[in-house]
């Protein structure tokens, strides 16, 4: 049970092949192994939400789960997303807001929040405080986070009602 | 309370000034990709990691240290005891001269013969990764006899009490009492005395990028860089060359991204010294980056003070006196080099200090614990000093029947009375209380909000509004920690140059933790320079590569740190301006400088483009007038030198809403108005007092460490220590009152620890104003529904 284990998985659409520890977590094999070191660790027992990245479509906390684990996964982290332009949008509208301080929360809120963007269109300021209350940030009291948020869902409202025929 | 009239246009106020706008952060790209630098992140070649193997018990004499089995195990580098690397480290005494009679014990690297707390390092286990050294470190075998452990601050100088360190006589580490004016006639003098005893709990900071080091002893170059996530770079450097036998020369400090400080990463902990003697002992790389348990259990706690207080009131309102007695408990040692009895001694400064208070009697005593170490955290001193005092402010009122916001009036230093003497001797150059207040009570509808909270008592529900006003030490001088002995800087230095194609190179000693003071710098610079911002480049964090200074703490990058930029930008302009001159055929006079180009003072029209200037000074200097050596570098520093401490104030008010049933709170909004002088960027003063306040409100209602008699730390996770979260947050509404500072060009006070000073206070008196109409009086944070059931005695 100690012998490297083979996976293949993709990584920001990139194929990955590797042979890692049954023990390794998620989080350390990107990090570690990868280079990926936007994806953080700041509790690693799944509190502080730092570490949150996409396995398959979802957000999931990468220091809970096991690299063997996404085995034949498709994981996607912050530098996937910001190179795709998919939360480039949400991006500006931190950067304008200035809703973060030291940075080291900042990925992980950032997928957190594209994940409500993506499943709701027009979230209130409620539903956004709630569906963030897993990413810890010390820096902003969240204020500021929540106006990008917020202001991100308009925007992307407001474009696709322009888009409409 | 403006700004004394200019005859002509600063350099701060001209047409494209940055100073006063809310503009983006430099750089934020590199942290909403990800491709940031944090410590944490860093691999250097031959890197070693290091696991510390740490002291289960809160006070334990170390029999023998068993290294054998956990040296066997693959991928182990070195296991080192604390005698070994006693000889490459010498030990420290946490202590400061003008902190008379302050007294602690040499503490070590690593512990030799005793554990004094729970999460002591015993012994160092190096390995090729992070999880071969912790395989290692359960290995090796620490023999330990159990002590008893001095748990509680109450009873730990009494004699039956076991003397933590023998040599030092007693557990006593820090006494100062003070006494202006008559306490007694003050008290004799009232019509009511109010009394009660404050109770504040042991918190910490918990910075989300846990403290993170790598040190390179390069042997070939006799050379140590340590790169740390750290506020004070220069400090660093000093204090790794004093205890490595090594001069600053030999130490380079190098301070990339950091992942949140708040006070946690201006410090030198023991981890940290040890990780740069076992790089300099085994000549290679060693990466040092605490776990969560670890944070929870030697990043420095803070607060965890008992304070009784007294207060006497006239029936009209006026306080005749205010005494306080404050004890506090803060851990084995005094930590080493700001020292921890920094904040008691700033609850002394503090209380009382946004009134006319002419009699006031303090003491506070700072003692020794098996505890983890306590000392400077965001606000230092000030949320227990606010609390104390907004606390029995509240309670005066309520003896005489008076409106909190009336005794307030009746009490504040008048706007117009500056510059004034506080009772502790605290000097303030320009404050501005009643102006804040009345902005608030606007801000906030005051009474308004009294007509809702009246019909919702109709209707079983309980909300309340608290009230905080309160001072704030920014922008520090020598007086801090210079005078006592202590080798941090005060000054800060900036340098300015111009580049070949016109743009500008800003190195500065202030740091970055997120507050903005790259920004602050490039606002500053660019409008001096009338250079656009994106053409200014600052650099910082590295002690090879900027001017010697403090670094960003006790909010002083602003006020100190921007001051020096506002000078060298000065000095560089009028040396651009002198060739220009020179190229022109013009005078100086003549000439401005705006939008990245030499324009005529008259009427703006362009003259020569700062990138062309360049070109002639750096590569055709052979065309300009013979006798002309153009500088086209800067370089200046500034420290206040008229007062200690430029004092800001403000105010802030808490409206939440009390389930007695289940003894909840839920925050619903919250103001401030704060006053730090000139404002450089409103946004992120903003957000820098949003911050704070958030920290704050943490301390008011979730954060402690909880310890047993043992000393254990119970809740030394994220799951069991609770933080702020998004959802439980309210919106926090600011406001600014401006009284800008004259003892610098700038004006600029600092605005760091304003929100934490006042929010607890706020919300405790919110809390029980929520609960009158029980006749509960609750004075201890933070404020659990345990706390609120009990005093409701509804448990």
């Amino acid at each position: 049970m100690t012998a490297p284990h083979p996976v293949s998985l993709q990584v920001n659409g990139e194929r990955i092949e590797a042979y890692v520890l049954p023990r390794t977590n998620l989080a350390d094999f990107l990090r570690d192994h990868l280079k990926l070191t936007g994806t953080h660790v700041g509790c690693e027992h799944g509190v502080c939400g730092a570490c949150t990245i996409r396995v398959n479509g979802e957000i999931v906390r990468s220091c809970l789960m096991l690299a063997v684990q996404v085995d034949g996964a498709s994981v996607e982290t912050i530098e996937g997303l910001s190179d795709s332009g998919e939360i480039s949008d949400l991006q500006e509208a931190f950067r304008a807001r200035n809703a973060l301080q030291c940075g080291y929360c900042t990925p992980a809120m950032l997928i957190s929040a594209q994940d409500l963007l993506k499943r709701e269109a027009e979230p209130d300021r409620e539903r956004i405080r709630e569906h963030l209350s897993g990413n810890y940030c010390r820096c902003t009291g969240y204020q500021a986070i929540v106006d990008a948020v917020e202001a991100t869902a308009k925007a992307r409202k407001d474009r696709d009602k322009g888009r409409e025929p | 309370m403006n700004k004394p009239e200019n005859k002509t246009l600063s350099e701060l106020d001209r047409p494209n000034s940055y100073i006063g706008k809310t503009v983006p952060r430099p750089n934020l790209d590199r942290l909403l990709q990800g491709r940031g630098v944090y410590v944490s992140d860093l691999e250097l070649p031959r890197m070693a990691h290091v696991v510390y193997v740490r002291s289960p018990h809160a006070h334990a004499k170390i029999i023998s240290v068993d290294t054998q089995a956990a040296k066997k195990k693959p991928g182990v580098v070195a296991v080192v005891t604390g005698e070994a690397l006693a000889d490459v480290i010498t030990p420290w005494v946490g202590v400061l001269s003008h902190m008379k009679g302050l007294k602690s014990a040499p503490q070590r690297a690593i512990a030799i013969d005793r554990a004094c707390w729970q999460g002591e390092a015993v012994a160092a286990v190096v390995a090729s990764s992070r999880a071969a050294a912790e395989d290692a470190a359960e290995l090796v075998a620490v023999q330990y006899e159990e002590l008893e452990p001095v748990t509680d601050m109450r009873t730990a100088l009494e004699s039956a009490t076991p003397v933590i360190h023998t040599s030092l006589g007693d557990n006593l580490a820090f006494e100062r009492t003070f006494e202006v004016g008559s306490a007694d006639a003050g008290f004799a003098d009232a019509d009511e005395i109010a009394k009660t005893e404050f109770i504040f709990g042991r918190h910490t900071g918990v910075t989300l990028e846990p403290r993170a080091v790598v040190a390179d002893w390069n042997a070939a170059e006799a050379r140590l860089t340590i790169y740390q996530g750290t506020q004070a770079p220069h400090m660093v450097q000093n204090i790794a060359a004093l205890h490595l036998g090594l001069r600053e020369a030999q130490v380079r400090v190098v301070c990339k991204d950091v992942g949140g400080s708040f006070g946690i990463k201006v410090h030198i902990y023991a981890d940290e010294m040890a990780t740069y003697a076992l790089s300099k002992l085994l000549k290679r790389p060693v990466k040092y980056v605490a776990d969560r348990v670890e944070s929870f259990n030697t990043d420095i706690h803070a607060r965890d003070h008992r304070c009784k207080g007294r207060v006497g009131v006239k029936r009209d309102g006026t306080i005749t006196a205010f005494e306080i007695d404050d004890l506090t408990g803060i851990g084995p040692y005094s930590m080493y080099p700001r020292t921890s009895a920094i904040e008691a001694n700033q609850v002394v400064n503090l209380v009382g200090g946004p009134y006319v208070t002419p009699n006031y009697r303090a003491r506070a005593r700072v003692v020794f614990q098996n505890k983890n170490v306590m000392c400077q955290y965001r606000a230092v001193g000030h949320p227990i000093a606010c609390s104390v005092t907004e606390g029995l402010v509240d309670l005066a009122a309520a003896k005489i029947g008076m409106d909190p916001v009336e005794i307030r009036r009746r009490n504040l230093i008048a706007d117009d009375a500056y510059p004034c003497t506080s009772p502790a001797g605290l000097r303030f150059e320009l404050l501005s209380h009643h102006a804040s207040l009345d902005k608030l009570l606007k801000m906030m509808n005051y009474d308004g909000l009294r007509a809702e909270q009246a019909n919702l008592r109709k209707k079983n529900i309980h909300r309340g509004i608290g009230i905080a006003s309160f001072i704030e030490v920014t922008n520090p001088s020598a007086a801090f920690y210079g005078v006592g002995g202590a080798k941090i800087s005060s000054q800060d230095g900036v340098a300015v140059r111009l580049d070949a194609q016109g743009a500008v190179v800003c190195q500065t000693s202030i740091t970055e933790q997120g507050q903005g003071s790259e920004s602050l710098t490039a606002q500053i610079v660019g409008s001096v320079l009338g250079v656009s911002m994106e053409k200014v480049r600052v650099i910082l964090g590295d002690t090879d590569q900027t001017p010697y200074g403090g670094g960003t703490w006790a909010s002083r990058g602003a006020g100190i740190g921007g001051e020096a930029a506002l000078q060298a930008a000065k000095i560089l302009r009028k040396n651009i301006l002198d060739v220009a001159a020179a190229i022109l055929q013009s005078t100086p006079a003549e000439l401005d400088i705006a939008n990245n180009a030499v324009v005529n003072a008259g009427d703006g029209t362009p003259r020569i483009e700062l990138h062309e200037l360049a070109r002639i000074v750096y590569f055709r200097p052979d065309t300009l007038p013979p006798g002309i050596q153009p500088e086209l570098m800067a370089t200046r520093h500034f420290v206040p030198r008229q007062y200690p401490f430029a004092f800001t104030n403000g105010v802030q008010a808490s409206w939440l809403e009390v389930d007695i049933d289940t003894g909840f709170v839920k925050l619903l909004k919250h103001w401030v108005v704060e006053d730090c002088g000139v404002v450089i960027n409103p946004q992120l003063v903003d957000e820098q007092i949003r911050g704070g306040v958030v920290q704050g409100l943490g301390a008011a209602l979730f954060e402690k460490c909880i310890y047993d008699e043992r000393g254990q730390l119970t809740n030394a996770n994220m799951a069991d220590y609770l933080v702020p979260m998004s959802g439980e947050m309210p919106d926090i509404d600011i406001g600014h009152v401006v009284s800008p500072t004259s003892e610098s060009e700038l004006g600029a006070k600092g605005a760091g620890e304003a929100g934490t000073a006042g929010a607890a206070a706020a919300v405790a008196n919110a809390v029980n104003d929520s609960l009158k109409p029980f006749g509960a009086v609750i004075t201890e944070i933070p404020l659990t529904p345990q706390v609120i059931l009990t005093a409701l005695k509804r448990i």
